[in-house]
């Protein structure tokens, strides 16, 4: 056993480093993704990843992976994490894609993934609909076989940053007499500038807008968008959220955000002392310190296994609810480390005038914002309480 | 032993309720909060005229002979309703100061205002680099002939927007963190040399930066004996703690109802997830947190008027107990509600902001129980 990183890891991380100080766009740095970044902004690396081809570094070489291993993988994500890049969004390159290059049919992937890996085609994934959310089995919107086309109808919602999305996939119901709900559900590819859908903003707690209600209304799409086999949805679907569950511990980010959170309490006075040197706080982010260090090695421990052939289990449930644990405390703590200055409503006076008396220190605009916003963390991508069930029913055997 | 109401607080109770209930639902709220001022002075009025902003005061001093119960009481149900408007900063704050320090002009004038409902005050205490520290303060109040001269800059100043009057702490002499030499007054904010930046805050009040730049008062302005407040800004701070705490309860307790009444409606898996055992157990919990929290704020309420020793371990640990709970059933009835929960459609939301703000008013727990800790080891 060692932890150390091997003399070829070590360049590796030399190589990556440089080139992201060389290229990446210092506009797009910021403290996180924002809603209110252009779509230009969010998009930005990944358009330079794409030309560099390391846009998808976890996809198979032959469809325009880098063929790095996991641990140089996790090296690349530590070093964009650095400098906080706001990386390729994961609709395209973690979802949709390695659906499209596992299960689906020449045509669909010479169609799909160069866009994906450029980042000139946007997507959006239309799962959840409001009576379908951890029971997503449940959906009710529906895709009729007409001639050439599916017809399809119904309402998804939550859909992330739709407004901005060229395509969408979406799972729809095309056997409504199924044995089960999981039967009777296909994965299909959706246009979005197709008549008949409608993307309407829904507004978060923050006051962001980075989710929509996605209505579609014969909606007509061509039968080669249909993924695999007709029916066998479920099982595609599946497959996409294991992938989703494995990116979303966040180690390398939440060990960035640490070293703001300290920055922070360094500039705060307790006492007429730095915040930090308050033995009651600075106890607090060791305590995420250690829990992100378990996190970590934890998350090694699982690629080594992927290294070694074995695919992210159950286990990855546990990155997921550790994971977003650690990332909602750690915007806990930042809220409370900036005092008063976490109560503006900054997002409703940004565009004040800039002659203005500012309103407190930079790093305590977002504060309160990010806190509410990464409730959503434990909600998403299966809610902790399905990661719990999921644990329960696959490795205690309850 | 009694924890019970009097007839009259019941009455004072129901009628409140019923207020809140009819005349403030969360979308006349929602409209009221968007709009240009942000609040409804009609609203203050009708409290005028219940005899709600006259209740903490002695009949003597031109109040209705309550207390802190009557404040408890009155934020308890704005906590509910999530009411904006500044009776802490206005009646409990301002009304505070003038109750214990006034002098008898002061309170002719001031008192009787604010039970009339014709003034508007926000306490400016917090600055910039002072955190939770009240004697933590770089605005000075220099002698100049009869008066003084304030300059300062005060941070998020709640309710100030819409406030007439202004109560501020300065310092008259002494180092910055001294506990002697500071002393409270009282400004018109349209004095010369007040400069304001108004904004909205994150739980749908409003507040201010203040700044004062050469801000002249006269020996009138100022509040009880010259730098010798701190021990008067720390009665006023811990009567505010218990109004607050009252308030969270108020809001934990509709926070719960609705995350519960959520749970039955919102079915998933062919059953409302009220059924499953693993939400029930921690809406169980945050209904005891709830409880434990009003005990708290019982016991923060009842303890204002003691010596002083019992009355601040009884206010820290409310506050401590109260900003644990706030935060704990915040997080969860947003957790249980799902996607819901993040809306800001829903009013669920708005709850948990209010109460991520509290933790953060005059001192969050770890200040309290720093406090806490000092005091009981002294
Ligand atoms: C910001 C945000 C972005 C999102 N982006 C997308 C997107 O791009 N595309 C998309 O398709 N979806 C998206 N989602 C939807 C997300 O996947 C769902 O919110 C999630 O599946 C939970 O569903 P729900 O919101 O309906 O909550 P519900 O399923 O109603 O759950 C409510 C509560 O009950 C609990 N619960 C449910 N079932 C059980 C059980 N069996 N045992 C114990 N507890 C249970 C949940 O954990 C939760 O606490 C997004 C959600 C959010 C908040």
């Amino acid at each position: 056993m060692n932890l150390e990183f091997s003399p070829e890891e070590q360049a590796f991380r030399k190589e990556v480093r440089a080139f992201i100080e060389e290229n990446y766009p210092k506009q797009a740095s910021a403290d996180s993704l924002r809603d209110d970044m252009s779509a230009e902004e969010l998009v930005a690396w990944h358009k330079i990843l794409g030309k560099k081809g390391w846009s998808v570094p976890a996809w198979p070489e032959q469809y325009g992976g880098t063929g790095w291993t996991p641990t140089q993988r996790y090296i690349w994500g530590e070093e964009n994490a650095r400098v906080n890049a706001i990386m390729p969004l994961p609709f395209g390159t973690s979802m949709v894609g390695p659906v499209i290059y596992t299960f689906g049919n020449e045509a669909q992937k010479e169609q799909h993934l160069p866009g994906i890996r450029s980042g000139n085609v946007w997507w959006c994934q239309g799962y959840s609909e409001p009576g379908a959310g951890s029971d997503l089995a449940s959906l009710k919107t529906t895709a009729v076989r007409d001639g050439d086309h599916y017809v399809i109808n119904g309402q998804k919602t939550w859909t992330t940053l739709a407004q901005h999305a060229d395509w969408g996939f979406f799972l729809c119901r095309t056997d409504p007499d199924a044995a089960k709900p999981q039967e009777g559900i296909s994965f299909i590819l959706v246009d979005m500038k197709t008549p008949g859908i409608e993307v309407r903003p829904i507004k978060l707690i923050d006051g962001g807008y980075e989710v929509n209600e996605t209505w579609l209304t014969d909606v007509r799409v061509p039968v080669e968008n249909l993924i695999g086999e007709e029916n066998k949805g479920w099982t595609y679907a599946k497959f996409l959220l294991a992938h989703e569950r494995s990116g979303i511990a966040g180690v390398a980010r939440s060990k960035r955000g640490i070293e703001q959170l300290r920055d922070i309490a360094k500039s705060e006075v307790l006492d007429g002392k730095p915040l930090i040197e308050d033995f009651d706080f600075a106890r607090k982010v060791s305590q995420l310190e250690i829990d992100l260090a378990a996190l970590e090695i934890t998350e090694l421990r699982t690629l080594a296994g992927e290294q070694a052939g074995r695919g992210p289990g159950p286990e990855s449930s546990i990155l997921k609810i550790k994971g977003t644990e650690i990332q909602q405390r750690l915007t806990e703590l930042a809220l409370e480390a900036v005092g008063h200055y976490g109560t503006p409503y900054y997002r409703a006076v940004a565009d004040a005038g800039s002659n203005e008396y500012p309103i407190g220190p930079d790093y305590a605009q977002h504060s309160a914002g990010s806190y509410f916003n990464m409730r959503k963390t434990s909600i998403y991508g299966g809610s902790n309480e399905i990661q719990r069930n999921i644990i329960t029913k696959m490795i205690l055997g309850l | 032993m009694d924890f019970n109401f009097t007839d009259e607080q019941t009455m004072v109770r129901d009628s409140l309720n019923r207020l809140v209930r009819e005349n403030y639902d969360f979308e006349t709220r929602r409209a009221a909060i968007e709009s240009e001022s942000g609040w409804r002075p009609e609203i203050w009025a009708q409290l005028a005229e219940l005899g709600l902003l006259g209740m903490p005061f002695s009949e003597a001093d031109g109040g209705f002979g309550g207390g802190a119960i009557d404040s408890l009481i009155v934020m308890e149900e704005f906590g509910k309703g999530l009411v904006v408007e500044p009776f802490v900063p206005t009646v409990v704050c301002a009304g505070g100061f003038f109750k214990h320090a006034g002098t008898d002009a002061q309170k002719a004038e001031h008192i009787g205002g604010i039970v009339d409902g014709s003034r508007i005050y926000a306490f400016a205490y917090a600055e910039p680099r002072g955190r939770y520290d009240l004697a933590d303060l770089e605005t000075t109040a220099k002698r100049d002939g009869d008066g003084y001269v304030l300059n300062g800059h005060k941070a998020v100043v709640i309710g100030a927007p819409w406030a007439s009057h202004l109560v501020v702490t300065a310092r008259t002499s002494g180092e910055r963190r001294d506990r002697d030499g500071i002393s409270v007054f009282v400004v018109d904010k349209s004095a010369k040399g007040i400069v304001t930046r108004d904004y909205p805050t994150v739980d749908g009040r409003r507040a201010s930066e203040i700044y004062f730049e050469n801000v002249a008062v006269p020996a009138e302005a100022l509040i009880g004996e010259e730098g010798k407040a701190l021990p008067l800004i720390g009665l006023v701070t811990d009567e505010a703690i218990a109004a607050l705490c009252a308030e969270a309860c108020g809001a934990m307790k509709v926070a719960h109802e609705m995350t519960v009444e959520y749970s039955r409606q919102r079915k998933q898996f062919g059953t409302p997830i009220g059924k499953f055992q693993v939400l029930q157990h921690r809406m169980v919990d945050m209904f005891t947190e709830y409880e434990q929290s009003v005990s708290m704020a019982y016991l923060a309420t009842l303890k204002l008027g003691e010596d002083s020793r019992d009355r601040k371990l009884a206010v820290a640990a409310a506050k401590v107990r109260i900003g644990q709970a706030a935060h704990h059933i915040g997080q969860e009835a947003i957790q249980i509600h799902g996607g819901m929960g993040m809306t800001d459609e829903l009013a669920i939301g708005h709850y948990f902001k209010r109460l991520t703000v509290f933790d953060s008013e005059f001192g969050n727990v770890d200040h309290h129980m720093k406090r806490h800790v000092a005091l009981s080891s002294s």
